[in-house]
């Protein structure tokens, strides 16, 4: 195990632990600058579908991992960032002006639609954005004028410092367009965990009556973080339709909600990591899914089968396998992993075991 | 002038009344304790004073403030902090994450200048951590100071969660059993700690405590509750030897 002996508050303060930690982190962007020299187009999409999909994470888990708010209805934020988005790149906006508008435009939509929803706690609020997110459909059917209603609209390329990045035209530079994005909102992330806003958030979380106590206004708390992560949640939608090329008011369904929801719990609730670890498997799975249904296919000798449902059933079964044995996530099965590896051999089983929470001050309203 | 003072204060939640036209009031520097059988309202004194609930009738007020015009939120940038009978720490925490929220009261920076972590907000990161020290290492904390509270004993919450009310830098400190559930050993080192919390930081303290042992030990006064009325107010020698206060807890000897 390494020890690191701290001399200074900044150490503290900084978000890597030693040189060493910091020096992965580097490596790990190196690649991932440099993956669009190693990978052919096709698993480069993917890879800039997993980064998507990550923002989407962080976003949602600002939200549900940090602040405790369950939220089933984070795919209408992602379809009002992608309609904005394109909507104002229509009327002759930058993208570098849209894009940030767009993700502006979400949280604010955001905050308006949390107002009511303040008083709501666990499952009702999660029924409360169900609804949302199933109203979302018909709210853009209904604004077809603005929206292109069933039709949908299509996504025009876009020019950022003069280079026209396209999905499907420049795919590496519409994977570094990603990649940037998901940096800037991972840092932006990482500063909010170690600043006041960050941790009244996890106030709220674990106890909002002495949250209260310390001086924490739980609304405007609750607000802010609606705020953030309706914004990021917007980002990743515009990401999405530009990604996409086409959308409609049937892209962002109430699954694509579910499917966040999901993928945050499997990577690990609370943890920045488990945003990018759940992106990998939703990301993932299906290809593998339908690559290893050929491979068996070819090993029995028949022709490929299609079986109805079956990504949805796997799913749906990696769902039940976490959060019964892993409720931590795949970040913290990576923990575990890691300090068994540390401490070798002196790992406990019972290392990671929590005492059950002690009995709670009585809920005061 | 008292720094606390409750006037004929009375809370009813349905036919019960849980508060009892109360009046006490609290000195600066003092250490003021609240006893009484199981039910008294001893608690529920304190989530009034935090503005959890709002009484029927009465007023409560910090020297001149009147607390009844400020939200349950405000009630720590007044200068009030307190602990909870049944710890209520963020879990999911480190102890220092913990005390650095009891910092919060202090923020000053906004969200904007939080998500770029402007050197502004670096200094007042480095300032809070150095308050936060001040009070692990008074507490002698040190240990467990990036520890998850989640895994913490019992004994080490109790004293994190005092930790944390004072690293809100208040004036009047309330402590809701602050020894229950702890060993004779814990139970000493608390009662140091809450004369050195009266006596180094100047701290006013209002405790509610069961261990008479502890409330004797280090209160000047202690005020004695039943039904959420007041028996008797005094000296803890002349209120543990107030008729009422023995056939509160004893009952009448027929």
């Amino acid at each position: 195990m390494r020890i690191v002996f701290k001399t200074s508050y900044l150490q503290d303060i900084r978000p890597w632990k030693d040189g060493y930690q910091l020096s992965l982190y580097l490596i790990l962007l190196a690649c991932a600058l440099a993956a669009p020299l190693l990978l052919d187009d096709f698993y480069l999409g993917e890879l800039t579908n997993v980064l998507i999909w990550a923002i989407a994470g962080m976003g949602l888990m600002v939200l549900t991992g940090h602040t405790g708010q369950a939220s089933l209805g984070h795919a209408a934020f992602l379809a009002i960032g992608c309609y904005a988005n394109i909507i104002l790149l229509e009327q002759g906006l930058p993208f570098l002006l849209a894009f940030p508008l767009a993700g502006l435009i979400t949280g604010v939509l955001g905050v308006i639609i949390a107002i009511p929803a303040l008083r709501m706690h666990g499952i009702y609020l999660a029924i409360a954005t169900l609804a949302l997110s199933v109203l979302m459909d018909d709210i853009i059917v209904l604004s077809e004028p603005l929206t292109g209603g069933v039709a949908g609209k299509f996504a025009p390329p876009v020019r950022v410092f003069g280079i026209e990045i396209d999905r499907w035209g420049t795919p590496r530079a519409f994977y570094w367009l990603v990649l940037a994005v998901v940096v800037i909102v991972t840092l932006g992330y990482i500063n909010l965990l170690r600043a006041p806003l960050g941790r009244s958030f996890i106030a709220v979380r674990d106890s909002e009556v002495s949250a209260q106590a310390m001086g924490v206004h739980i609304a405007r708390t609750k607000v802010m973080s609606f705020f953030l992560s309706c914004a990021v949640t917007g980002l990743a939608g515009a990401l999405m339709g530009l990604f996409a090329g086409a959308f409609n008011n049937e892209t962002f369904s109430v699954v694509i909600s579910i499917l966040l929801l999901m993928m945050i719990v499997i990577g690990g609730l609370g943890s920045i990591h488990g945003a990018f670890f759940g992106a990998i498997v939703i990301g993932f799975l299906p290809q593998f899914l339908s690559i290893s249904k050929e491979w068996v296919g070819a090993l029995i000798g028949g022709n490929t089968v299609a079986i109805p449902g079956l990504e949805t059933g796997v799913f749906g079964l990696i769902l039940i396998f976490f959060v019964l044995f892993e409720p931590m996530g795949i970040y913290g099965r990576w923990l575990k992993i890691r300090t068994w590896f540390e401490l070798f051999p002196f790992y406990r089983r019972d290392m990671f075991k929590r005492q059950k929470s002690y009995l709670k001050t009585e809920r005061l309203r | 002038m008292s720094l606390l003072t409750l006037d004929n204060v009375t809370l009813r939640f349905g036919g019960l009344t849980a508060v009892d036209a109360l009046s006490f009031s609290v000195e600066p520097g003092e250490v003021f304790a609240i006893v009484g059988p199981n039910g008294a309202g001893k608690s529920t004194v304190f989530n009034l004073i935090s503005r959890f609930y709002d009484p029927a009738s009465g007023s409560i007020r910090l020297e001149n403030d009147d607390l009844l015009a400020h939200e349950s939120s405000d009630i720590a940038n007044l200068g009030i902090a307190r602990t909870f009978q049944n710890i209520e720490l963020f879990e999911h925490a480190t102890v220092l994450q913990n005390l650095l929220v009891g910092r919060h009261r202090h923020r000053r920076s906004t969200m904007l200048s939080e998500l770029f972590f402007l050197p502004s907000v670096r200094r007042a990161e480095i300032e809070n951590r150095e308050k936060v020290e001040e009070i692990i290492d008074f507490l002698d904390l040190q240990p467990h100071r990036d520890k998850m509270i989640a895994g913490l004993p019992y004994g080490v919450r109790k004293v994190v969660e005092v930790a944390r009310a004072l690293a809100t830098g208040p004036r009047l400190l309330l402590l809701d059993e602050p020894a229950s559930g702890l060993s004779v050993e814990e139970t000493s080192d608390m009662r140091w700690w809450i004369e050195d919390i009266r006596r180094q930081m100047g701290i006013t303290v209002l405790m509610v405590e069961h261990d008479m042992g502890l409330v004797s030990g280090v209160s000047d006064r202690v005020l004695a509750m039943a039904d959420g009325a007041r028996l008797a107010l005094g000296t803890p020698e002349e209120v543990q030897s107030h008729p009422a206060v023995i056939e509160a807890y004893l009952g009448r000897a027929s």
